[in-house]
């Protein structure tokens, strides 16, 4: 078992009210799992992402990680955030630089998880010159580079265009069997979930908390266009329902409601072991 | 510009005592020159500025990275940079003269009070502006403390330092010169005073070209391409 959250909350003072971003959030995660958490936005996804690498305290309960030593899960944002005044070389080695890894040593090391990511021959390009999915994949390595036990990744693909989203699902899908990595997903396309996940984490909306948790056994690597995969989406997505109703109606006029019409097939919980 | 003076002069509207030609400017420049009052006028005021700006950088840097740091500094600190900054800097010169005397350290004084504040000023925007996410990038990949702030923070603000130190810098000039012409031995600001009260116009705007020049020529020679190279490193803009 590699993190036990239990009993977590977190909660914002934004203004006058008190926000209650997560509310008694229990999960336990196993080395080298891949799950993805998702919600409706404004859920506290994000919340729990910084919370378990340790940029956030929780207001209770607790984050517990195996081999903590082994350093914080690495974060890696929507926007890639690499440091712009540094070359891709530059950013990949930003990491090692400053746990004082020596320089012949840090480049080997940056070398190798470029290659990795397969942009090798972009290290000396600056990070405003490469495309999105080129700055997605220059954001993993430069967190593979100081080898953290858990990556955490917060909609690292939301901004990008569906063809390099797909591409970048059978890359993220590689590196994950390579280095055996724990990842942690946050995202609120449930195909994308469906397509990464062992297990999706179905968040409630404000506060947040965990609706249901859907095991997904389908042979990897796996496509989005994969009909199973839809079904499984489709399950998702009914659980969903009520949530991000629940948040539009916050945020449309009254007399709104979630589509009623739509079909899909039953049966399709067969393909999915709720929890 | 040349020939329109030129054409001014020679409709004689004024007596070229008053406006010389371009000749009789540069005949002087070339005068000031040879027998190297120009130059040494030149030296003595480029020592006051690298000094007074010297100055003005590290205490701007300082007490910027400290504002931006401690909220309780900037509410206090912080709006009186930015109304001190109203403040046209020649007029700490009679409190300069009274603290410091009739000598170097009163004009240094002034021109370190011109370019500080705005210096301050965009040191603390600069920082306060840099996005969080990259902060927490930076933490998350283990830079803490100072690592944080020299290897994150700092580079992530120095397009808008850059700006500061440039506007600072053109500050600190207006400043000097100011101070020169109100009160000094030496200087480009005291070659005008001598110019006028000789009568000797040509000059005074021989005087005047090269101080022109000089702000020009920092500005387009130093924090020109400066800000060029950041602009394109950090992507700012595409070229």
């Amino acid at each position: 078992m590699k993190i036990r959250i239990t009993g977590v909350c977190r909660r914002y003072s934004g203004g006058q009210r008190e926000v209650t971003a997560l509310e008694d959030m229990n999960l336990e995660v196993e080395e080298g799992e891949f799950i993805v958490v998702v919600g409706p936005s404004g859920c506290g996804k994000s919340t729990l992402l910084h919370l378990i690498a340790g940029l956030q305290q929780p207001d209770c309960g607790e984050i517990v990680l195996d081999q903590a030593d082994q350093g914080p899960p690495v974060l890696i944002f929507q926007e890639a955030a690499l440091f712009p005044w540094l070359t891709v070389q530059g950013n990949v080695e930003f990491g090692l630089k400053v746990r004082g890894v020596p320089p012949a040593q840090r480049r080997a090391i940056a070398s190798d998880q470029l290659t990795r990511v397969r942009l090798r021959q972009f290290a000396d390009a600056q990070p405003h010159e490469l495309s999105g999915g080129m700055r997605q994949r220059a954001a993993i390595a430069r967190a593979l580079a100081v080898d953290p036990p858990v990556l955490l990744m917060d909609e690292p693909f939301a901004a990008l265009d569906a063809q390099s989203r797909d591409i970048m699902h059978q890359e993220l899908q590689r590196i994950w069997s390579e280095t055996g990595k724990t990842i942690i997903f946050v995202t609120h396309n449930v195909r994308e979930a469906v397509c990464l996940a062992d297990r999706v984490v179905l968040m409630t909306a404000r506060p947040g908390r965990i609706k249901s948790i859907i095991k997904v056994n389908l042979p990897r690597p796996r496509e989005v266009s994969d009909g199973n995969l839809a079904q499984i989406a489709h399950v998702v997505l009914d659980h969903l329902r009520e949530e991000i109703q629940r948040v539009e109606q916050e945020e449309f006029d009254s007399g709104w409601s979630y589509q009623e019409s739509r079909i899909h097939p039953t049966g399709a919980d067969d393909l999915a072991d709720r929890r | 510009m040349l020939t329109i003076w030129q054409i001014v002069v020679s409709l004689h509207l004024w007596s070229p005592l008053l406006l010389p030609g371009p000749k009789s400017v540069a005949q002087s420049l070339v005068d000031g020159v040879r027998n190297l009052s120009l130059p040494v006028a030149v030296l003595a005021s480029l020592v006051r500025m690298v000094i007074g700006y010297g100055l003005a950088v590290l205490i701007g840097l300082c007490a910027g990275f400290a504002m931006a740091r401690f909220d309780l500094l900037r509410d206090t600190l912080g709006g009186a940079a930015v109304g001190l900054q109203t403040l046209p800097s020649i007029c700490w010169l009679p409190l300069a003269l009274l603290w410091f005397g009739l000598n170097e350290k009163a004009i240094i004084f002034v021109v370190v009070m011109g370019a500080t504040f705005s210096i301050i000023t965009a040191v603390d925007g600069g920082i306060r502006n840099v996005s969080p996410q990259l902060i927490e990038a930076g933490r998350n990949l283990g830079a803490r403390g100072l690592a944080l702030q020299f290897r994150v923070v700092l580079p992530a603000a120095l397009p808008t330092i850059v700006t500061g130190l440039k506007l600072g810098w053109s500050f600190a000039w207006r400043s000097l010169m100011a101070g020169e012409l109100l009160y000094s031995e030496k200087g480009l600001g005291r070659v005008l005073t001598l110019g006028r009260d000789l009568g000797d116009m040509a000059q005074v705007l021989a005087a005047m070209i090269v101080i022109l020049i000089i702000g020009l020529a920092v500005n387009r020679l130093v924090f020109g391409p400066l800000e060029n190279l950041l602009a394109r490193r950090w992507g700012l803009v595409r070229d």
